[in-house]
């Protein structure tokens, strides 16, 4: 006998459209945060970019047989990144000097005024969704409920991590919850890395610094916000990779689905169906 | 249910993909075209101008940096060595035939010699002066408060903001640098005329005889090589109407990030 699947109603419409929007607001940031990043293609700390401290720079020079190659230094030493970093092709077989490649920026041609109107337009969208979101959560018991990790959720993490690891992943029910490793990684998303990523990208505002003079400060000064900003928008790129890896092995189709109608189907035996 | 139809629908997703990855790049980059949607895009930028004016308390200073703290070398950018005859004519007599002018909705129009602005009141700062670009570099720079050249020649009521216009094209022939500021900005205790950086004469590199600072934008606001202040109700018929060179091409007006 067959049972019918059933359908669990996983997602608000608040958690979706956040989502969504976040994610739109994550590519273009990124995007066009590296057209940004490829006017001036090195990163320092403290609050001024003396040339000679660069801690990494993306160049591109000629070598003995006068051809262009892409350099990346990192701390003084230096690694053959032709066509990918330092130096790249757009049209054409030439390479150019350019820090990321052009499919990586946005635009992909170098415009840095039009790179900083995606930016700043963005920007505005990310915060203020993610402050919308915030206050729903937070008001709606999401954030209580679903996504704090309780004591039990903490007292699992070894076994949720080793689980992680074998690929075995949690099934029927227990799927449509977060498990406290998703909860842990959300959290520190929303409360970490989020709010770093703003602030890291305020404290290069020279308004922003007049106004909270301790604000560069706190990240050791511009030139040093410029590169945990850097480093943070990193750290998003890889949890979205790690998000959608997760996404995949686990049902691609039904969490997608749930993401989208708000609803996650789990199979009546306790088994999820990720195969339509 | 037949697997079939399962199989191509994942086809299908998978196509999706790969087409939404091709046109978000090319989409995006034909978006960036659009006048409508690059419109839309600098709404943004009234909103940061609106929300940093209002957090930001009229006087507010930019932070000012100890001596040490000073960058070996300060980086001269865009035009390091204006071509103009009028410009070179005056290099060669040491700026001595320099005079700036003040004009526009002004109650007494004056021109002033640098002996004469350095005769003045000056302001000596140390600040940290950030490029559009993602660089930093940290200067002394002692100049004439723009504020106190207002005050002698008057401002006019219908006045709102100040121009600056410049001695420099960025191309030979082209249009020539000029940025404006409000009347808050012009009036700010650390917008200055200066004429010394790091205790010598402003060196061509770095805009002499005389740059403006504005150390609460970025540092395309800071015209260097400047020959005119003029005070107007609204700069939309100067230049291309921007209210400065590199807004003209596509910068923000706002530069307070």
């Amino acid at each position: 006998m067959i049972l019918p699947d059933r359908r669990v109603y996983r997602h608000a419409l608040p958690t979706r459209l956040g989502h969504w929007l976040t994610a739109l607001c994550l590519l273009v940031l990124v995007m066009s945060g590296l057209q940004i990043f490829n006017a001036h293609p090195s990163l320092y700390w403290g609050e001024r970019s003396d040339p000679d401290r660069a801690l990494l720079r993306l160049k591109a020079v000629e070598n003995s047989e006068g051809e262009t190659r892409g350099i990346t230094e990192i701390l003084g030493r230096e690694f053959d990144t032709t066509g990918m970093l330092g130096a790249s092709r757009r049209r054409g077989p030439d390479l150019e000097e350019r820090g990321f490649p052009w499919w990586a920026t946005l635009p992909g041609d170098q415009w840095l005024a039009m790179g900083r109107r995606w930016h700043f337009f963005f920007a505005w969208i990310f915060v203020l969704n993610g402050l919308g979101f915030g206050l729903w959560a937070l008001a709606r018991g999401h954030l209580a409920h679903d996504l704090w990790p309780s004591g039990t959720d903490l007292r699992g993490i070894a076994r949720s991590l080793v689980d992680h690891l074998r690929f075995r992943h949690p099934t029927g029910m227990a799927a449509s919850r977060y498990n406290v490793l998703q909860k842990l990684s959300y959290l520190g998303v929303i409360f970490g890395l989020a709010p770093l990523i703003v602030a890291s990208g305020l404290a290069m505002s020279p308004a922003m610094d007049a106004t909270v003079p301790w604000l560069p400060s706190l990240f050791g000064g511009r030139q040093a916000a410029r590169t945990v900003h850097f480093v943070a928008c990193f750290a998003f790129v890889g949890f979205v990779a790690g998000h959608l890896f997760m996404v995949v092995v686990t049902g691609l189709w039904n969490n997608v689905r749930s993401m989208v109608t708000g609803w996650y189907r789990v199979h009546s035996e306790g088994v999820v169906d990720d195969t339509t | 249910m037949t697997p079939p139809r399962r199989v191509s629908r994942r086809q299908f997703g998978i196509r999706g993909l790969q087409l939404l990855g091709v046109s978000l790049l090319t989409g995006c980059d034909a978006l960036s075209q659009s006048s409508w949607f690059a419109g839309l895009l600098e709404r943004a930028e009234g909103l940061t101008r609106a929300v940093q004016k209002a957090i930001t308390p009229r006087l507010a200073l930019a932070r000012e940096f100890a001596e040490a703290d000073r960058s070996r070398v300060f980086p001269g950018n865009g035009t390091v060595d204006p071509s103009e005859p009028d410009y070179q004519a005056l290099t060669g007599t040491g700026f001595s035939a320099y005079r700036l002018e003040i004009g526009g909705l002004v109650e007494r129009p004056a021109s002033f010699s640098l002996a004469e602005l350095r005769s003045l009141p000056s302001r000596t700062q140390i600040t940290r002066h950030d490029c559009v670009e993602g660089w930093s570099a940290i200067a002394k720079w002692k100049g004439v408060r723009l504020a106190a050249l207002l005050e002698r020649v008057g401002v006019k009521p219908g006045a709102r903001y100040v121009v600056v216009h410049c001695f420099d094209a960025l191309r030979e022939g082209g249009e020539k640098y000029y940025e404006s500021l409000d009347l808050g900005d012009a009036l700010h205790e650390q917008t200055i005329l200066a004429y010394d950086m790091n205790d010598h004469a402003l060196p061509v590199t770095n805009g002499a005889p005389l740059r403006l600072r504005v150390e609460r934008q970025l540092g395309y606001k800071a015209a260097k090589y400047v020959r005119r202040v003029e005070l107007v109700e609204r700069f939309d018929t100067i230049g291309q109407g921007k209210g400065g060179y590199w807004e003209d091409r596509g910068y923000e007006w706002w530069a307070g990030i």
